[in-house]
């Protein structure tokens, strides 16, 4: 191990010591709506708003309390209750890593809050949603705060729950349904993956708690249990993070209200995997252990999958969610690159929430603008109409393509020159992967920002209220700024060495390193090109044909044909065996045996004739038997 | 010699079960059963003798009382079914069956 990792100490009092009411307020912000139902409706939404501004404001007073402490004490865990006697106490663990996440949850959570009271404000079902939020953001903060997997893992799936509530939330719509099932499903692989990764913890190591944990892992132990809790910690975080091979429940998770995907399916949820790496770096960072390798392919793969699907997405959302693949890709990729990418990986996810949430919140206002119509073939020139919507989402599309001194500019690339450095070939691939979502992203402003106006006959576009472009404007400073912020002089890494580990040499600040350079280049040249296909030539309002290559992103790389004819079929096949084995083979031989048993009684009542000869015949009979089976023995 | 009286007890054995067997009066088949029983008590009393031991004479007391008992019950069955059947054809009391 490269880096020393502080130890954790006690805590109890002050705002840290109550932190539990982070979790607690939008718990009992959910618990309210859900319960008292319909008599919340006129002030459901301001609730949900006002629980998680609360959890906010904890959550801003413990990071200004911990960072009051010194350097080597800002791991403090703080005992709740005795959760399982004997192997687990439920506590948090206020750490650098868990505040850091808590902050981006409850402040970008809160922007999406407000957010929604506009963009929900003509659904009837609006408390309700509010609810969902609420509880959403009470198991998030759970899932980062625990001090133990068994809590992560409470969190991990109360997420999924709320996930699964929020894409499913207009119901009705057929295809809402079967995708928030979709996502429920391809998630259970993954959680299998983190509970067989929890057992084997249990019985190796006795113990699920972080701070236990750290004492009892040898520094540079490595042995085949450590590689496979690696591996399947890694399987639940491809689950939740939906990278590749469980990559194909977020594109259609897009079918949920466009809150939800900026707050869940991009800023927080789905980077829950990175956080579970991250935090268990110790499963993945043994000498020689190939888990590391395995999570830094991973997320190769998916930045550049994620990244060629967003290419050919008219949907914009699906675009949006096909870069959020992508962008999770980096983190991944970072993650999987130790303490030198932990930092740039954390601070990615950071900027990422602050600029992905604020593009899909734009791309929500557009829609509210424009009918919910998702089509970017029946946008073009918006930027008239929306000002505001589109300054902001352009600030958001620059910080994701990496435009110097934006936020993504610092964070991705540093995740790019890191892997440069360690893992060359997926270092180049991750530039790669950034002259494509130069390609994307431009494609996606220009055709709906620019160009001619494509737009239905009945399509009044105009721009939307300032309950739902004051979160944007906020959410685009944070893509300005936060990136900067962050990386120049290293201020998260140094921030999160305690909990992380603090890599052998700091990384320097290099903005003519060659792989920038390339990264810059590429990222030029797909823009170039976007503005030329997109921009400055008529973009045709119905979908063309495409190639082959066009038709093979269109359809999610062929990833649910694939799910659909390895896992689906099979699995068809299998239960309709089962079925075949249980109407032929198990009621076959139930069956068969009272028929058969009933057929030969039917025979066998024949012989009651009802007449007494017969009757007195078989006991003549039977006793001349008996007399001469005696005979025959000889008894007689 | 009591060979003799063995075999008469054989053969009104036999006409009593041929008796049961063939005869649909139900008063001829029950004084079928009653030779029967009187032929096992024949059978009694001359292995009694025989062997010279007392038993075989008991048991044929007990038959007989069995067999007066016997006589009780069955009598007044074939009575009441007569009544209701105005037969006494035991093949007519034949609806106990499948």
């Amino acid at each position: 191990m490269e880096s020393h990792i502080a130890e954790i100490v006690q805590h109890t009092g002050g705002v840290i010591g109550n932190a539990w009411l982070m979790i607690a307020f939008p718990l009992v912000g959910a618990f309210i709506l859900l319960v008292f139902n319909r008599f919340t409706n006129r002030w459901g939404h301001l609730l949900g708003v006002a629980m998680s501004l609360a959890s906010f404001v904890v959550a801003v007073l413990a990071f200004f309390e911990l960072i009051g402490f010194g350097e080597e004490e800002r791991r403090r865990a703080v005992h709740l209750y005795e959760f399982i006697p004997g192997m687990v106490d439920m506590g948090l663990l206020i750490d650098p890593l868990s505040i850091s996440f808590a902050l981006l949850i409850t402040g970008v959570g809160s922007l999406i809050h407000i957010y929604s009271i506009g963009y929900m404000a003509h659904d009837e079902h609006r408390r309700r949603f509010f609810s969902y939020l609420n509880l959403f953001v009470a198991a998030m903060l759970l899932l980062v705060l625990a001090d133990n997997y068994v809590g992560l893992f409470i969190g991990w799936e109360g997420v999924g729950l709320a996930s699964y509530l929020l894409i499913g939330f207009w119901q009705f719509k057929p295809s809402a349904a079967v995708a928030a099932k979709k996502a429920f499903v391809v998630n259970r692989v993954g959680d299998f993956g983190l509970l067989v990764g929890m057992f084997i913890i249990w019985t190796t190591f006795g113990t699920l708690t972080f701070a236990e944990l750290g004492e009892k892992i040898q520094p540079g132990q490595t042995n085949g249990t450590m590689l496979a809790i690696g591996l399947l910690l890694l399987l639940g975080a491809c689950g939740k993070s939906a990278q590749l091979p469980l990559q194909s429940w977020l594109l259609d998770a897009m079918e949920g209200p466009t809150p939800v995907s900026a707050l869940i399916h991009a800023a927080t949820m789905v980077t829950a995997g990175v956080y579970l790496v991250v935090r268990s770096g110790a499963f993945f960072f043994p000498e020689g252990s190939g888990a590391a390798l395995a999570v830094a392919i991973v997320g190769a793969a998916t930045l550049l999958a994620g990244a060629i699907i967003g290419c050919a997405k008219d949907d914009i959302k699906k675009g949006l969610a096909g870069s959020t693949m992508s962008q999770i890709g980096y983190m991944m990729l970072g993650a999987g690159l130790g303490p030198a990418g932990y930092a740039f990986a954390i601070g990615h996810l950071i900027t990422h929430g602050f600029f992905k949430a604020d593009m899909f919140l734009g791309a929500g206002s557009v829609m509210h603008g424009m009918n919910d119509e998702v089509d970017m073939r029946k946008y073009g020139a918006l930027r008239k109409v929306m000002p505001i919507t589109f300054v902001t989402f352009f600030i958001g599309y620059l910080a994701i393509i990496g435009f110097p001194l934006l936020s993504g500019y610092f964070t991705k690339d540093g995740i790019i020159e890191t892997a440069v450095h360690h893992q060359p070939i997926l270092g180049w691939l991750a530039v790669l992967g950034a002259g494509i979502t130069g390609f994307y992203m431009s494609r996606m402003v220009f055709m709906t920002f620019f160009g001619q106006k494509r737009w239905a006959d009945d399509a009044h576009p105009h721009e939307s209220p300032l309950v739902m472009t004051v979160p944007l404007m906020i959410l685009s400073l944070g893509a300005l700024g936060l990136g900067a912020y962050l990386v120049l002089s290293n201020r998260l890494l140094l921030f999160l060495a305690p909990a992380v580990g603090r890599p052998e040499e700091l990384p320097e600040f290099a903005p003519f390193a060659p792989s920038g350079l390339a990264t810059l280049g590429l990222v030029a040249v797909g823009a170039i090109f976007a503005w030329m296909k997109y921009g400055r030539a008529e973009v045709p309002s119905v979908q063309p044909r495409g190639s082959f290559l066009t038709t093979f992103a269109r359809r999610d790389l062929y990833g649910d044909a694939l799910n659909e004819s390895l896992f689906m079929r099979p699995g068809q096949w299998l239960t309709r065996l089962a079925v075949f084995f249980d109407n032929r083979g198990v009621d076959g031989i139930v069956n068969g045996l009272a028929a058969g048993i009933g057929g030969s009684s039917g025979r066998l009542r024949r012989v009651q004739t009802g007449f007494a000869r017969t009757y007195a015949l078989s006991i003549f009979i039977g006793a001349a038997l008996l007399t001469g089976a005696l005979l025959l023995v000889g008894n007689i | 010699m009591t060979t003799h009286y063995l075999v008469l007890s054989g053969i009104l054995f036999a006409i009593g079960a041929l008796g049961v067997l063939i005869r649909r009066n139900a008063i001829v088949v029950f004084m079928c059963v009653e030779l029967m029983l009187n032929a096992c008590n024949l059978a009694f009393v001359t292995f009694s003798r025989q062997v010279g031991n007392l038993e075989g004479q008991i048991i044929a007391f007990f038959v007989m009382v069995v067999a007066a008992a016997e006589v009780v019950v069955g009598l007044a069955i074939i009575v009441t079914i007569f009544r209701t059947r105005r037969s006494a054809s035991v093949d007519d009391a034949n609806l106990l069956k499948y």
